[in-house]
């Protein structure tokens, strides 16, 4: 069984109330670091290597240290939750059962970066988890935790619940910003990074909701401790949330040395895909990395097993390689369609657009009417050839990463499984009543010996 | 106080854009550095408009390659980056027409914005002065690649001066920046998003500001024009001269272009610079009032000075304008003084626009017989 930093009281009954939670060890971390200096919580966080875990990867303590920090000006600290991406609901999860666990990193994380008014930016969908939420702050507050003075530190820190209106780009940092402070949520134009003009032109860090939860078993136990989890530059635990064509759909904490294998096939994690189908695709960290062929996935190019953390699943980069992404694992067994399954996600990503640039705006669309029309049969080759030239105009193109986003899964559908759409292309009638199923995808690669 | 003394003792900053050279003013973007250059080394730009504080990176046909950040880091940035919102650097190296991947990203931006945009052209009121024409003259391929139905938007009233045709627009912003900067009251925006996104009044309600005119002078396109000219005359017809006339309102300058035909005024219009925005005096954009656009379109409310200088690589330049000064050329100093090769004399394969035809000189409109009598 694999150490579990996050989730190792999430069964215990009564967690998501103060009084359990106190009862189990909760909040040692604020008092822990309300008597170190702040620079030294930071240091702490830079040493644990703990990385953002809302998709992008950046370590944490480094973001934290960017943060200008000019006389008078106030400084914010923002949680991430409006977790959106599709097959991704890890955070959900922290916040419906442990909902103590993030407030607590929150309270260590303003603390370090002086952050006197805290905002946690939920997704408007997560409704429930809004009175959760509130409710925790609530018992916070009443036992001192936040408000005036907390512990007799001197340090005063208020939290404060912001809904979304249930747009995915809200998800993207500046977006974010600009939606809670009451604008459209239109990403800003970059430089200026939130570090120096963030939250109403003061700087702001934004974390996502497992980042900032992190924080409270690095301040318990150091963050040389945390960094010894893991492997390389992967330390600590990673929440991944699995779902698709496996027996056990669900969140599961792992520390990041178990192979991919291991994680589909072994009953502690997704236990395996029903009714013996075979494993056909995977998409590792989220819809918007790339998708990777049943081979590729378990195996890097070189032939190495794949590992999951961040360096072994973008090993041999976009050509051969996919991301860790923000976690969220989803499965393809043999039935599944991929021109499908990548129709549905351009399908999201033009309904998500927020129409402030053009490639974006404009190629959204456009691919998501390209892969309809292969998909029900009236494709065309040249067809294919144009969704690879959209793509590539899109990524890079736009302000924000929600054009690469939506660029990347079209990339690496058509990178891998280019003869499943050729076949869409050749079969226009029988695509509709068929599926191409596993064909070559689990064959193994080979790897040419060196001489 | 202090801040500004240490801004006038900082050194220029030299960049290179394409080859050229030159020094600018240490927080001068890229895209107004390769301005002061002039020709074909500036790049093209649909939403930035320097008179809005705000407006730009959102069309990205103005991306860039840096090639060197700055003489203390000389790596290049990973990506294009918008040169309207991205500051020079001392010694940073730009290019622009003479990389091969800004090519192929502004061909694919045209591609992207011409993709739902109606080629009405010979309909649209805009046509002549419009950007997104020059641009697709410009930058664009000859044909789309786009082969379903159009996006269009229901017609909106939005007064009865500007007429908004929203399935023209390319959503640069300009005009909502023009409505937060300009007017006290801010009554129209962007409505929905993505694709959908459109520009409207919270809902279907009149612009009514003495400033809101100015609108349709920033539109890139024709989703905004003056319903007092619509289908009235095509601009090429008209001929541009310099007025001006003692504006009651103190934030009106006064100063206009009134687009004549004999005497009467069919159009009035801020007076516009090379890159076709409103020119600034003494620093101060020239925005001009509802009443000298709308309603003062007699030439005796008019002080004439004289006709306007055009200045603009464009397709209304092509109109042999009296006082048409033809902007600097660039190629050659780019290619490192040697000529580039034409490929086309315009004169060679159409009839229209012969080269010994003055539409200034002629009475009255040109018809398809002035320029068939040159032969």
């Amino acid at each position: 069984m694999a150490k579990k930093l996050l989730l190792d009281k999430a069964d215990v009954s009564g967690i998501r109330t103060y009084e359990v939670y106190r009862r189990e060890g909760g909040y040692r971390s604020v008092e822990k670091a309300l008597k170190m200096s702040t620079a030294d919580i930071v240091e702490e966080v830079k040493k644990s290597g703990l990385r953002g875990r809302g998709g992008a990867g950046f370590p944490t303590g480094m973001k934290w240290s960017f943060l200008a920090k000019p006389e008078g000006i106030a400084r914010y600290l923002v949680c991430n939750a409006d977790e959106s991406e599709p097959g991704t609901f890890k955070d959900r999860y922290l916040m419906e059962f442990i909902p103590h666990l993030l407030i607590e990193g929150m309270i260590v994380a303003s603390f370090a970066l002086g952050s006197n008014n805290s905002y946690i930016y939920i997704r408007g969908e997560y409704a429930w988890i809004t009175d959760i939420l509130e409710t925790a702050i609530a018992e916070a507050r009443q036992n001192g935790f936040l408000g005036k003075n907390i512990l007799g530190s001197g340090f005063d820190c208020e939290m404060y619940v912001q809904r979304g209106a249930g747009a995915y780009i809200c998800g993207e940092e500046t977006a974010l910003i600009e939606s809670l402070e009451g604008k459209r949520g239109n990403p800003r134009i970059k430089p200026p990074f939130p570090a120096i003009k963030g939250l109403w032109d003061c700087p702001t860090v934004v974390n996502n909701v497992e980042t900032l939860a992190a924080v409270v078993p690095i301040i318990n136990e150091g963050g040389e401790e945390y960094a010894k989890i893991g492997v390389g530059k992967s330390t600590g635990t990673k929440l991944i949330s699995a779902c698709g064509n496996i027996n056990k759909p669900g969140i599961f904490e792992i520390d990041m040395t178990i192979s991919v294998e291991e994680f589909i096939f072994s009953d502690e994690y997704c236990g395996g895909i029903p009714n013996g189908k075979r494993l056909k695709a995977c998409i590792p960290g989220g819809s918007s990395v790339p998708i990777l062929p049943a081979n590729l996935l378990l195996t890097t190019a070189k032939g190495e097993k794949r590992l999951m953390n961040y360096e072994s699943l973008s090993d041999g980069g976009f050509a051969t390689g996919s991301m860790m992404g923000s976690g969220g694992f989803i499965v393809l067994d043999e039935d599944q369609c991929v021109v499908r399954n990548t129709m549905t996600l351009a399908r999201f990503y033009h309904h998500e657009s927020c129409g402030q640039c053009s490639p974006c705006r404009e190629g959204t669309g456009w691919m998501e009417r390209i892969l309809k029309k292969i998909e029900n049969g009236k494709g065309e080759m040249k067809d294919i050839d144009l969704l690879w030239d959209i793509q590539r105009k899109i990524e890079g193109n736009t302000i924000c990463p929600l054009g690469d986003a939506a660029a990347w899964p079209v990339a690496a559908a058509i990178r891998h499984f280019r003869d499943e759409f050729e076949w869409h292309v050749l079969n226009p009638e029988k695509c509709l009543t068929e599926n191409f199923g596993l064909r070559h995808y689990a064959d193994p690669i080979h790897v040419p010996v060196t001489a | 106080m202090a801040d500004e003394i240490k801004k006038e003792t900082l050194a220029n900053f030299k960049v290179t854009i394409d080859n050229i050279t030159i020094e600018v003013k240490p927080g001068t973007t890229i895209l107004n550095a390769a301005r002061t250059i002039g020709g074909d080394v500036t790049p093209p730009a649909m939403c930035y408009y320097s008179k809005l504080q705000g407006s730009g990176g959102k069309c990205r046909t103005c991306l860039v390659e840096v090639a060197a950040g700055s003489t203390a880091d000389p790596r290049p940035m990973p990506k294009l980056v918008a040169s309207c919102r991205t500051t020079v650097m001392d010694g940073m190296i730009v290019k622009n027409i003479t990389s091969d991947k800004v090519k192929d990203a502004r061909a694919g931006v045209v591609e992207f914005l011409l993709l739902n945009h109606p080629l009405d052209c010979p309909i649209c009121d805009q046509a002549g002065e419009c950007h997104l024409q020059d641009l697709g003259y410009e930058h664009g391929k000859e044909g789309t690649r786009y082969e379903f139905t159009r996006r269009t938007f229901e017609k909106e009233d939005i007064g009865p001066y500007i007429q908004l045709h929203m399935t023209r627009c390319i959503l640069c912003y300009r005009c909502t920046y023009v409505a937060d900067q300009l007017t006290d009251k801010r009554s129209h925006g962007i409505l929905d998003r993505g694709e959908h996104a459109e520009i409207s009044t919270y809902i279907s309600k009149a612009i009514d500001n003495d400033f809101s005119g100015n609108m349709i002078d920033v539109c890139p396109v024709g989703a905004l024009t003056d319903k007092t000219y619509r289908f009235k005359n095509r601009v090429w017809f008209t001929k541009p001269v310099d007025a001006h006339r003692n504006c009651e309102n103190p934030d009106c300058c006064g100063k206009t272009t009134l687009w004549l035909r004999g005497d009467e005024v069919f159009r009035v219009t801020v007076r516009k610079d090379p890159w076709g925005e409103v020119q600034s005096y003494d620093g101060k954009p020239g925005w001009i009032c509802n009443t000298c656009r709308f309603d003062k379109k007699k030439t005796i409310d008019w002080v004439i000075e004289g006709v306007t200088k055009i200045s603009r690589h464009s397709v209304i330049s092509q109109g042999r304008y009296e006082g048409l000064v033809i902007p600097k050329d660039t190629i050659v100093e780019v290619m490192g003084g040697r000529s580039p090769r034409l490929l086309m004399d315009i004169h060679d394969e159409s009839e229209v626009n012969k080269p010994g035809v003055h539409l200034s000189e002629l009475n009255g409109p040109a018809h398809s017989d002035t320029f068939n009598n040159g032969q």
